[in-house]
């Protein structure tokens, strides 16, 4: 039997892909169905505090897109994704591309697509929810995981700390 | 933390450096690969030479470099700059869990409410006896 993961587990296969993983309690049509059906996703999948989901649109089938976003209550800023579905095969597996939309972050450079598969496997009454992204580039997984979904911001700070800590004397 | 003042001056270019949203733009982009003046320029409304004054910035601050190819002069970000990728998973992680620990929180309340609306029907029958006539 499978070890229920209660907190999210994140691991790099190969350096262009990031793997996500988490357990639970509920049977895989009900996760399936919180996974897709946009009144249940923008009640999740929110991210960190501070955020809500003005736009979820999903048409969940071989074909059919999706969009998201996001829009910050301190500052109105929003940013999403959006792509479209390659795979459905409910309630076991999700295959679909995932494109970074800069939204109004209006400085930002639009992404480039990347493939994320979800599958769903149930064991005595815990479903395991993997999510693999391979981001297409060791530099697109860089960009995306490390700089915060190409946060400018972000990473000028990051530079910053380096730079102090290299100029201490 | 002491710093003399070659690094003092290296650090104020590095503030100027970062003190503007397109040069902030064009880091994050050089982050994913090298990119020619023409690509980086791309997405903004801006002229060749305004977006070659940003890059000069950017190489005076040793944030940039200039690649080899004298045609294309492709720039690169400095890579010994880049954060640890070990943290960066981190981060990435907690911000993950975050949706998931609502996702988590969502389920048990639709179980629960699922479980409710299946119970018998001796609740109703009660309620039809307390009924005031």
């Amino acid at each position: 039997m499978p070890m229920a993961i209660d907190k999210a587990q994140v691991s790099q296969p190969s350096d262009r892909e990031v793997k996500v993983t988490r357990s639970f309690k509920a049977p895989r049509a009900l996760v399936y169905k919180a996974y897709t059906e946009p009144a249940l996703v923008r009640k999740w999948l929110l991210g960190p505090p501070g955020w809500t989901m003005p736009v979820c649109e999903m048409d969940v089938r071989v074909g059919g897109s999706y969009r998201w976003r996001w829009r910050s209550d301190k500052d109105g800023k929003e940013f999403g994704f959006a792509g479209t579905f390659r795979e459905v095969q409910p309630p076991s597996k999700l295959v679909h591309t995932e494109t970074y939309d800069p939204g109004t972050v209006s400085y930002a450079y639009p992404g480039e697509p990347a493939l994320v598969t979800v599958t769903f496997d149930e064991a005595d009454g815990v479903t395991t929810l993997t999510s693999l992204i391979d981001f297409g580039s060791k530099q697109a997984c860089d960009a995306a995981v490390k700089t915060g979904m190409t946060d400018g911001m972000e990473m000028s700070y990051q530079l910053l700390d380096r730079l102090l800590a290299d100029k201490a004397v | 933390m002491a710093i003399d003042q070659p690094a003092s001056d290296a650090l104020d270019a590095t503030f100027l450096a970062l003190a503007d949203p397109t040069r902030r733009a064009i880091l994050a982009r050089l982050a994913r690969g090298e990119a020619s003046v023409t690509e980086l320029g791309a997405p903004f409304a801006m002229s060749q030479p305004a977006i070659s004054k940003h890059l000069k910035v950017l190489e005076r601050a040793n944030l940039i470099s200039v690649g080899q190819d004298a045609q294309r002069r492709p720039r690169r970000i400095e890579a010994r700059l880049l954060a640890e990728a070990s943290a960066w998973l981190e981060r990435y992680r907690d911000m993950w869990e975050a949706s998931f620990e609502r996702l988590d929180t969502l389920l048990q309340e639709l179980q629960r409410s699922a479980r409710n609306s299946r119970r018998p029907s001796k609740h109703r029958k009660l309620t039809k006896r307390n009924r005031t006539p």
